[in-house]
């Protein structure tokens, strides 16, 4: 088939002939080809932007790690000592960093439920108009800037905090981390990650209602027809499509709590010491130390501050690239 | 009366006008060709397509009657659906698939399990328990999509094109098994079908849509 020749359809009694073969390339035009080379580009600049950050921040902070070694990361003591001997600073990132996970992972716990269930709501139960007003609000809320979060939190939240702290530990001080002594509530982990929580719903809502809208219709008519209901359905098909999905848009929410600054900063109080005690008034994370110690800190705090920048970029990049991954398997499932 | 269906069905130049009704034991073939809203009937019947205008009841009661605005959502309908594409949860193994109708129903996990097992084994699929949906033939597909749907007892079977997704061997094999099933199915069944072929070897009656 496709070289020239004629082909005898004795059957019928007529001859017809095979129209020649149509040459195609896939060379791409003038406009595609300066379109690709834009794109391109701009990937490219991405990255070379976060590799020139990553590069900075390694060649300002590597006289730290030179000095201090892992321990730079474990150890908890912020000390800079005599300003004019280097060798008297003793510097380590490691209640900061706990501090940055405790709070993350407060954040995470109190925001993928919400997250799950308003996902669903948008897609499955409301109707339509309800749904813009909804996605409008959520988008709203996901561009408020930190700080604005951060006095909200620090106005309206604190206060509430500081009464649910007392009954938690009232009722559930038996637990470790609700266990506080001193009974200093306030601006504690948990005040910071349920703000942190509230910021990262959009992010998590977001990953989940485009995964749970690529879910099989068809498949929920299946469960429908026998005998699911629609919460049922859901529970059968939509959750367990969409659940690499979400572990995607947790990741990604994670991120963002990790290294957030300000309504961080604004809710927590700056201890110097692993503080696993979420109703405690003591913590921080690597971002707020950055934010506090930068305006006044001598050249050597400086490259450790810069050091701490590194590990928190590090850090923050692995979580989002697993989460790129997970969400990138996920498209391919569906 | 089982199930009775008067009225319209589609839009435009689909839109088709059907009176019939299926009785207890019995089975209904809908033919016709492609397009012809075959399909359609099922998914109206089972309540995914809501009736142009009519009346469809079952058992004297009105499932979907938009003229007097009675609605009864899908999973309270007691009929259960063979789809043409079968639509098992690939998540799902083949024991959960058949006892999710079950599982919906309220019914115990043990019990759900206990009765899926029987009907597995009705239809020849007892040792593929643990098996995926996407670990099987088209053939044993078709049979966990038949078990799921008998398995919750419905009054009324609804089975689209049941025997054109598989291959010649397994047609053969599931045209024995099917008149078998159906014969000791006490609802209604209908059956939708472009091969008359398959009218034959299980209905009793037919309806052309041509």
């Amino acid at each position: 088939m496709g070289l020239p020749f004629t082909v005898s359809c004795e059957h019928y009694g007529v001859q017809t002939t095979v129209p020649e073969k149509r040459s195609i390339d896939n060379n791409l035009t003038r406009v595609d080809k300066v379109f690709h080379n834009l794109v391109t580009l701009g990937a490219f600049f991405s990255m070379v932007v976060l590799a020139a950050i990553g590069g900075f921040l390694l060649y300002r902070g590597f006289e730290i790690f030179k000095d201090f070694g892992f321990s730079f990361i474990t150890s908890s003591k912020w000390d800079i000592g005599n300003p004019e001997d280097t060798s008297t600073a003793i510097l380590g990132i490691g209640a900061m960093l706990f501090g940055s996970v405790i709070t993350a992972i407060i954040a995470v716990v109190i925001s993928v439920p919400f997250a799950v269930a308003t996902a669903l709501l948008i897609e499955f139960y409301v109707p339509g108009w309800i749904k813009t007003i909804l996605v409008s609000i959520l988008d709203l809320v996901a561009a408020l800037p930190s700080v604005v979060f951060g006095i909200w939190g620090y106005a309206v939240l604190l206060p509430l905090v500081e009464d649910w702290s007392v009954t938690i530990e009232h009722y559930l001080g038996w637990i470790p981390i609700f266990n506080v002594p001193s009974e200093i509530f306030g601006r504690s982990p948990l005040l910071a990650g349920l703000l942190l929580g509230l910021m990262i719903v959009p992010i998590i809502t977001s990953v989940a209602r485009e995964v749970y809208s690529q879910a099989p219709r068809e498949l929920i008519d299946a469960a429908s027809a026998l005998g699911g209901t629609r919460w049922g359905a859901l529970r059968a098909v939509v959750l367990p499509f969409g659940r690499s999905g979400l572990v995607g848009g947790t990741m990604l929410g994670l991120g963002r709590a990790l290294g957030e600054t300000v309504a961080v900063y604004l809710t927590l109080n700056l201890v110097f010491e692993i503080n696993f005690k979420i109703l405690a008034s003591a913590g921080g994370n690597v971002a707020s130390l950055i934010a506090t110690k930068f305006g006044e800190a001598t050249a050597y705090e400086l490259k450790a501050l810069m050091a701490a920048g590194l590990v928190l970029f590090l850090v923050t990049l692995l979580v989002n690239f697993g989460a790129t991954m997970i969400v990138n398997k996920s498209r391919k499932i569906v | 009366m089982s199930i009775s269906l008067q009225g319209t069905i589609g839009r435009g130049e689909f839109e088709r006008a059907l009176n019939f009704s299926v009785a207890d034991g019995e089975v209904l073939a809908i033919t016709g060709l492609n397009g012809s809203g075959k399909s359609t009937i099922i998914h109206t019947i089972a309540g995914l397509v809501p009736l142009r205008n009519g009346q469809l009841q079952s058992d004297n009661i009105t499932w979907d009657a938009p003229d007097s605005k009675q609605w009864v959502a899908p999973e309270d309908r007691t009929c259960a659906v063979v789809f043409q594409d079968l639509r098992l949860f690939p998540h799902m193994n083949v024991i959960s698939n058949v006892a999710y109708g079950l599982r919906a129903h309220g019914v115990s996990k043990d019990e759900a399990r206990s009765r899926s097992t029987a009907l597995l084994a009705r239809v020849g699929l007892l040792s593929f328990e643990t098996r995926l949906p996407n670990e099987l033939s088209g053939g044993e597909r078709q049979r966990v999509a038949l078990a799921r749907a008998l398995v919750i007892e419905p009054r009324v079977l609804l089975l689209d094109e049941p025997l054109s997704a598989v291959d010649v061997t397994s047609r053969a094999a599931l045209r024995e098994l099917l008149p078998e099933v159906l014969g000791s199915f006490v609802g209604a069944t209908i059956l939708v079908t472009h091969d008359l072929g398959d009218v034959e070897a299980l209905a009793n009656h037919s309806l052309s849509l041509n």
